[in-house]
């Protein structure tokens, strides 16, 4: 039965992992890359990878988002349509080493 | 350790300001403070449960089901903030004056407690379980230094705590004759920022359009990260960069709310002529 759940939760994963537009990935509490380009005025879907077993939470005061992204998994959000500009962002849970900045143009 | 101190405080603060008015709002429900310890305890168990489930919740509905998760619950937050403010327009004068003996008022007063049952218990699940995943990152990642981090966490707890005690203790100092008007003020703003939230977290999931994003930005004058500005959101809702849509589930809650409020106080208008509770 637990499995029969695993592999129906693993399926909207694997599709969503397929048409997500930019990714980043959370590793060693870093992100990568720590900039990412996306074009200006355009909705954009957002993946996040934590490769790390610890939970990180994908923050930024800037886009206005928030998620937490549990260890060893992914999560999705959208972000946008952005004006021109760089937007700031940064893992709540490791301050220090997890930083990065979206530039639109 | 700072930053530790930080990131818990924010977290129980936004939840120790919704106990702490509602605490205060109640003050003369019979029994609410049981329930109230109640909520608070039931909220710390959910919280640990949501926080070990984050990754299965987190990968439902291909992605979002931690802004759906939070949208559902600060819905419901919303709906019973409502339905406890409205039910105090017209009760808690009564409640006040101690004319509460009638038996269909124990039978609602039971109702208002599970009512504040619901809404500290959600306040606490949601901002708990956050707090559970920083704190257990903080344990899990062993590379030392946890016992300073995990002190900042207990720190930062004891200073949420202390602002939500500070605002019960001070809304039992407002005299009789506003505290109604304060305690119902308070609930009617915590309600409609809940709402803004959901709509958020609903954008952010692009289940909602955002209209305009941001419709303004007051970052520059009042950080959110700065003290007022975390006190502001935790209190009123205010976000430096809100989208449209958020403004509408604001303003819709406010008005929403204070239409019921005022409907449910008529009668008393007509006996005597006090101004309505907002």
């Amino acid at each position: 039965m637990k499995n029969i759940l695993l592999v129906a939760l693993l399926f909207p994963l694997a599709a969503f992992a397929a048409d997500a537009d930019y990714t980043l990935v959370i590793s060693d509490h870093r992100f990568q890359p720590s900039e990412l380009i996306v074009p200006s005025g355009k909705k954009i879907k957002l993946l996040i990878v934590n490769q790390d077993a610890t939970p990180e939470e994908f923050e930024s005061h800037a886009l206005n988002r928030e998620k937490v992204i549990a260890g060893n998994s992914k999560a999705t959000l959208y972000i946008g349509p952005l004006a021109s500009g760089r937007y700031p962002f940064f893992g709540e849970f490791h301050e220090a080493t997890a930083t990065g900045v979206i530039i639109a143009r | 350790m700072f930053g530790t101190v930080i990131i818990v405080f924010r977290e129980v603060l936004e939840a120790a300001i919704i106990i702490g008015i509602i605490a205060a709002a109640t003050r003369d429900v019979p029994g609410s403070r049981r329930w109230l310890i109640a909520g608070l305890l039931a909220g710390l168990v959910g919280s640990a449960v949501v926080a070990s489930f984050t990754d299965v919740i987190g990968s439902l509905a291909s992605g979002i089901g931690q802004e759906i998760f939070n949208a559902i619950v600060l819905g419901i937050a919303v709906l019973m903030l409502a339905w406890h403010n409205i039910w105090m327009a017209s009760h808690g004068a009564a409640l006040a004056s101690s004319a509460r003996s009638v038996g269909g008022d124990i039978r609602d007063g039971r109702r208002a407690c599970s009512v504040l049952f619901l809404i500290v218990g959600l306040a606490v699940l949601r901002e708990g379980s956050e707090t559970v995943l920083f704190l257990y990152g903080i344990a899990a990642a062993g590379s030392g230094g946890q016992s300073s981090m995990l002190l900042g966490g207990l720190l930062g707890m004891t200073l949420g705590s202390a602002v939500g005690y500070m605002i019960y203790a001070g809304l039992l100092r407002v005299p009789m004759r506003w505290f109604f008007s304060a305690t119902s003020v308070l609930v009617l703003l915590l309600a409609a920022g809940m709402a803004s939230q959901a709509a958020h977290f609903l954008i952010q999931a692009d289940l909602l359009p955002s209209l305009a994003a941001p419709l303004w930005d007051t970052s520059a004058a009042l950080p959110e990260n700065g003290l007022p500005g975390i006190l502001l959101h935790s209190l009123i809702g205010y976000d430096a960069r809100p989208a449209g849509m958020q403004i509408v589930f604001y303003m819709t809650a406010l008005i929403t709310i204070v239409i019921g409020m005022k409907w449910a106080n008529r009668p008393r208008i007509a006996i005597r002529s006090t101004t309505g509770a907002v």
